[in-house]
């Protein structure tokens, strides 16, 4: 059904629809209207039979929901940012067990400076986690990704993070098509667990293991990544035949059959990118896009069929390997290895710093013609690092970074008098 | 009404001695449906308290609930010894996943089973002090406060053991523990720190908080038994003396755990929504230094350097106990 709606709302829907039958909900912005959400639908009558359960925490969130999973309950948590962080050790303990839990990432910045805006850092620290990473473009891929993904990590039995962008996906109302219950019973069957904790039949989940038996535990850890990459397109193409749309898969191109250089990127940005682009093209720029759905699994030899045929490419990511640069660049230039392609990077949108049309136009053109250095970061303050740095080198107390920052721009005085 | 021990006339003693007692009110221990949830052929050291107490608690939560049990384990000794892949010793449905979230896995294994209407299946988690009062304490009184239908069981042996004996917040004062050394002018762990997780659990007004040790091991049952007729957040601390950990042989395990309680250093009680409801009296009061001198990791107290100011300091925290739980015979309730 057609909606005019929140993109946390529909992604609340969508998760009843998928008949969750433990929540577990701390708040953090930007994704707490998800769980608030389905706690109204749960306390309501309308999500049943389902725990709702409003825990101390995110590590206790990510906590309850591995006892939930275990014990054989399809097992739901949302967070973002400082929550992803801090509920970490229970992250990888989710996915070493092998316990199929989705969780939504509202993406959003990694303080300190706190900042509660958009940008990939927080799963991206995850990105060795052992789980899934699926990066959502719009709402509507938003909300088809979490129907996929509970029927994906149940198959594999590992654990998955849709993301979705902080505030850009989260917060924006836009038009949703909303599955019907049938639809997505159809496509997506009961849990039936791999392992289970049932006092008629007992095992021992969690054990110890020296190093006899833990390489093998982590391979297959890898080994269900790399089923992933084959599961992932034929659920997205049974999704498409279902519902009736193009949604997930591993990549998605756009103009990129003629293209000499592609963008690459992850998520809402896809659309600023798209607009540019679809500009550029009118004015004869042989320029295409590669957007990744999947970040983990990484689809490399996909990566590297829709970039061979071009000359160069540029990823724009809304992260950063501090002392390193970018980083899901690093990975496309493993896909491209031996290729010759010149890759660039540019880091853009951290803190929820925009990415404009303009400033895109600008940045896509120098990568046309190469002018670009190995690491770009797009529509940084060169005056307010360099005065920054300038300080440092005069003064020994030169004091917080980040306030003095804001005091040089004049947005808020850090200092009295 | 609290338990009531049993007298045997023939000896006049509380032994957990079974063959004298009509079949119903024997032990769970002693029973022959007794479920050993905890097989033989784990690697806890020889006179462990820990392994002990919870082959008690496990045991009896089982026979109460019908073999019905699903048990939650934090990291730690009891984690460690009894699972080393692929040798678990565990004859019940166990997880482990971290040191510090055993009671909200606990809240997830609960809420799956409530919601899947497997009401008869029930929850207990454990774990040693360290992961209780100190690293998994948020999780722990999250599950309490939100009373969700768990039984966790503390098996307090006072450091962390598993690690190599350091101090946890349930370290008595001036104990020598590996980050509590006995050198300098207040040798030990420092007083006045520390955490009595009994009665913050108390102060969650949860249905049930009881303390134990494995020096009354029908105490313990009673307590779990109970424990397990409830529904909501229970909470048991048991006392497990550690002979590694404390330097005491391996034969007085029972011994420790007895003059904890009998010199009122470790008051057993139990308690409802808040308010104690029963005490196990001293029997015969001792003062600390029986308790205190057969462990090692008081042993800077005793001897050429004798501390006697620091005993009568460890005096004063015991006959405090003895008060305010009115742990004699002549005292309050």
């Amino acid at each position: 059904m057609l909606k005019q709606t929140e993109g946390s709302k529909a992604v609340a829907e969508a998760i009843s629809l998928c008949r969750p039958e433990v929540i577990c909900a701390y708040p953090i912005s930007p994704q707490t209207h998800i769980v608030e959400a389905l706690g109204e639908m749960v306390k309501a009558g309308r999500l049943t039979p389902c725990e709702f359960i409003n825990v101390e925490s995110e590590f206790a969130a990510m906590s309850v929901a591995i006892g939930a999973s275990a014990a054989g309950a399809r097992a739901y948590t949302a967070t973002a940012s400082q929550g992803l962080l801090f509920m970490a050790e229970a992250v990888y303990n989710a996915s070493g067990l092998g316990l199929p839990i989705v969780m939504t990432v509202a993406n959003r910045a990694i303080g300190a400076p706190i900042n509660i805006w958009n940008d990939h850092s927080d799963s991206l620290s995850q990105r060795d986690s052992g789980w899934m990473q699926l990066f959502a473009e719009t709402n509507q891929e938003a909300v088809d990704l979490h129907i996929q993904a509970f029927r994906l990590a149940e198959e594999l039995s590992m654990p998955i993070m849709v993301c979705m962008d902080g505030f850009i996906l989260t917060h924006a109302f836009e038009r949703v098509d909303i599955p019907s219950q049938q639809q997505v019973d159809a496509y997506l069957p009961p849990f039936e667990p791999r392992q289970v904790l049932d006092p008629a039949e007992p095992v021992s989940i969690g054990a110890m293991v020296g190093p006899e038996a833990f390489m093998e535990v982590r391979y297959l850890a890898h080994a269900k990544q790399m089923q992933a990459i084959e599961r992932i397109p034929q659920l997205a193409a049974e999704f498409k035949q279902a519902f009736g749309r193009d949604s997930g898969g591993l990549i998605r191109t756009y103009c990129t059959e003629d293209a000499e250089t592609i963008i690459i990127a992850m998520g809402s940005v896809l659309g600023t990118i798209k607009d540019t682009v679809d500009e550029m093209r009118l004015e004869g720029h042989k320029i295409g896009v590669l957007g990744i759905i999947s970040y983990r699994p990484f689809p490399l030899a996909q990566v590297r069929a829709a970039l061979i045929n071009s000359k160069r490419f540029l990823v724009l990511e809304k992260s950063l390997a501090v002392g390193m640069g970018g980083i899901v660049a690093t990975d496309v230039r493993m896909a491209v290895t031996g290729t010759g392609l010149k890759g660039f990077t540019a880091i853009a949108g951290l803190g929820g710093r925009p990415i404009t049309k303009a400033s895109l136009h600008k940045l896509f053109r120098e990568a046309e013609g190469e002018a670009l250095p190995p690491v770009t970061f797009l529509d940084l303050d060169w005056e307010a690092v360099n005065k920054q740095l300038e300080r440092e080198r005069q003064t020994r107390r030169s004091g917080p970074v980040a306030e003095n920052i804001l005091h040089d721009k004049g947005i808020v005085s850090a200092k009295f008098g | 009404m609290g338990f009531q021990p049993v007298k045997f006339y023939q000896t006049g003693t509380f032994t957990v001695g079974n063959r004298l007692l009509a079949p119903m009110d024997r032990s769970v221990q002693a029973g022959q449906t007794r479920s050993n949830s905890i097989n033989s052929g784990h690697r806890a050291c020889q006179g462990c308290g820990e392994a002990l107490g919870a082959r008690y608690a496990i045991d009896a939560a089982m026979a109460e609930s019908n073999n019905q049990l699903i048990a939650v384990n934090a990291t730690g000794c009891l984690e460690v010894f009894s699972t080393p892949y692929p040798e678990s010793s565990w004859q019940v449905p166990w997880i482990h996943s971290l040191f510090g979230n055993a009671p909200a896995v606990a809240t997830g294994v609960a809420a799956a089973m409530k919601v899947k209407g497997k009401t008869d299946v029930r929850v207990v988690a454990q774990g040693g002090d360290g992961s209780t009062t100190d690293i998994g304490f948020g999780c722990l009184s999250g599950m309490f406060e939100r009373n969700d239908d768990v039984l966790y069981i503390c098996y307090d042996n006072e450091a962390y053991m598993n690690t190599g004996v350091q101090r946890s917040s349930a370290t008595p004062p001036a104990a020598r523990t590996a980050t509590t050394m006995p050198v300098g002018p207040e040798p030990g762990n420092v007083f006045g720190q520390g955490k009595n997780l009994p009665e913050i659990a108390m102060a969650h007004g949860i249905p049930y908080v009881a303390t134990a040790t494995v020096a009354d091991l029908r105490d313990l049952e009673y307590k779990v038994r109970k424990a397990m007729k409830m529904h909501g957040a229970r909470y048991i601390h048991l006392f497990v003396p550690c002979p590694l950990g404390w330097g005491t042989a391996s034969s007085d395990t029972i011994l420790m755990a007895r003059l904890a309680k009998e010199s009122g250093m470790f008051p057993v009680f139990e308690a409802e929504h808040g308010e104690v409801t029963g005490v196990l009296k001293i029997r015969r009061q001792v003062p600390v230094e029986e308790y205190m001198k057969p462990q090692k990791r008081f042993a800077h107290l005793f001897g050429t350097h004798a501390r006697p100011d620091m005993v009568a300091r460890i005096q004063a925290i015991a006959d405090r106990n003895i008060r305010k739980y009115g742990l004699l015979e002549d005292e309050g309730n």
